[in-house]
């Protein structure tokens, strides 16, 4: 790991991200415009927005996250500069740390402004402080990311790459607690949404909602979520390999 | 650094792709300062024997040494360059920017993104994207890209396909100018007629190597009067033995 080659890389990907303003206009605003359609879907239901507010804020960005990551990643495989790269001396945690960072820092700013809106503009009203949505929200994002790291490996198309969104998130968003608590699910149903990450991004953003207070539950959660986020990034440094068939 | 083994010595290498045997038993050494051609029709395994010089193969027998190394050691990383066939840079950068970050990820001096655009005749595209480029130029800003660091083997796969007949003549006499510069250039080609440009030759059909010498040598042996009819006569020659064989 080499700190130069991470940020040329990191500098490189925000490059790329800037010769291309609709995708990110459409990362930073895309989840923005679904929490203000969620609000006014329940409009005059403030009680309905309050709870589910939080837990979508977390979402949003993730699921955007994850889609541009996993394409940008793929290109990468596709083109052949992630074979040049990895015939030079950069480390494969050099190249999956430069993207963290880069779309990292787009989570970043996707959290502040879907969160500026939510609390500021459309009065979402929690229990817990607000900065900790704010943090659950960065860590969802990054979470997305990671994950959307991961998952282009096992893509050959930009196709498959989208199709992994539905195949691989929304069953994450089924079983997190969002519809249906996960308490009250079957037996095998909950041991499942045990193992998913999105359902610690959701718990926090829960307890956050009904607990006063930044409790040991949700930091447990928070940390269970960027203990994901790492994983998927150390399994996605595996999936780099420098020798190919 | 510079010790005196060959810029590539490879010994009874065998590559198998997806079940099929596309390297049977290679052996071949590339002379340091040589620009060594290497020719043969397309799919006779010209990309997987470079491929497995710079160290990104997964061979099933043999061994591969890159300038006294194992191939694709760490330490090699920033003395071999590689150009792929289909130029491996990121189209939404501007020319300068994909070379900018390939002399960061290398460590190459500062001024070097703007002395390779220089060598590959691309000075005035410096600030184009690469997308916006043709498929002759975004060739060469691949080329550039591994010209980064002053490199003491390149390996470069068909750099001159598509090309028209100056630039190509062009991108010859760069190689032969960096070869007066100490470097050894691995040219992988389908069009036998740029065997004449070359030092020394490799002559490749289905997975195995024909031969190996210089182009006038391989005229004389033959009798033939161009490459592609010492190729013929090589093809001609080589053939009753495998059916022999085969019996």
């Amino acid at each position: 790991m080499n700190i130069r080659r991470t940020l040329a890389t990191a500098h490189r990907v925000l490059l790329q991200l800037r010769s291309d303003p609709r995708t990110v206009a459409m990362l930073l605003l895309v989840p923005c415009l679904l929490i203000v359609l969620l609000r006014y879907a329940f409009d005059g239901r403030q009680e309905v927005f309050d709870s589910l507010g939080a837990p979508l804020l977390g979402i949003f960005p993730m699921i955007v996250m994850f889609l541009v990551t996993a394409v940008a990643t793929l290109r990468e495989r596709t083109t052949g500069t992630l074979e040049r790269l990895l015939t030079m001396p950069l480390g494969r945690l050099d190249l999956l740390l430069g993207y963290a960072l880069a779309f990292g820092l787009v989570a970043l700013v996707q959290g502040l402004l879907a969160f500026g809106l939510t609390v500021g503009l459309l009065g979402l009203d929690i229990a817990g402080p607000s900065w900790a949505l704010l943090a659950v929200a960065v860590a969802d994002g990054l979470l997305g990311m990671a994950l959307g790291l991961f998952v282009s490996a096992f893509a050959a198309t930009e196709f498959q790459a989208v199709q992994f969104m539905p195949a691989f998130l929304l069953p994450q968003l089924l079983l997190c607690g969002l519809f249906t608590p996960r308490d009250t699910m079957a037996d095998w149903l909950h041991a499942i949404s045990d193992v998913l990450p999105l359902s610690y991004a959701v718990d926090a953003m829960n307890r956050l909602t009904s607990e006063t207070g930044f409790g040991g539950a949700v930091a447990a959660d928070l940390a269970v979520v960027l203990g994901c986020t790492l994983l998927a990034l150390g399994l996605g440094a595996v999936t780099l390999r420098r020798r190919t068939a | 650094m510079m010790n005196s083994a060959p810029a590539v010595d490879v010994r009874a290498l065998c590559v198998v792709r997806g079940g099929r045997p596309v390297l049977q038993g290679i052996d071949l050494t590339v002379a340091r300062g040589s620009v060594t051609g290497l020719l043969g029709p397309s799919g006779c395994g010209k990309t997987t024997l470079l491929r497995s010089i710079v160290g990104v193969q997964r061979i099933e027998s043999g061994e591969v040494r890159v300038l006294g190394l194992p191939a694709g050691a760490p330490t090699l990383r920033d003395r071999v360059g590689y150009v792929t066939q289909a130029p491996s840079v990121y189209t939404d950068l501007s020319v300068l920017a994909n070379l900018r970050y390939f002399a960061e990820v290398l460590g190459a001096p500062r001024t070097d993104p703007d002395r390779v655009l220089d060598e590959v005749g691309l000075g005035e595209h410096g600030k184009d994207l690469v997308g916006r480029l043709s498929g002759g130029q975004r060739a060469r800003v691949s080329l550039a890209a591994a010209l980064l660091g002053t490199p003491e083997l390149l390996v470069l796969d068909e750099p001159t396909v598509g090309l028209d007949p100056v630039l190509r003549q062009e991108l010859w006499r760069l190689f032969h100018r960096l070869a007066a510069g100490g470097a050894t250039l691995l040219v992988s080609s389908h069009v036998m007629d740029e065997a004449a440009r070359c030092t020394a030759l490799l002559l490749m059909r289905e997975g195995r190597l024909l031969a190996h010498d210089t182009p006038r040598a391989l005229l004389d042996a033959t009798g033939a009067e161009d490459i592609e009819g010492a190729f013929l006569s090589l093809v001609a020659d080589a053939a009753p033995a495998t059916s022999e064989r085969a019996r």
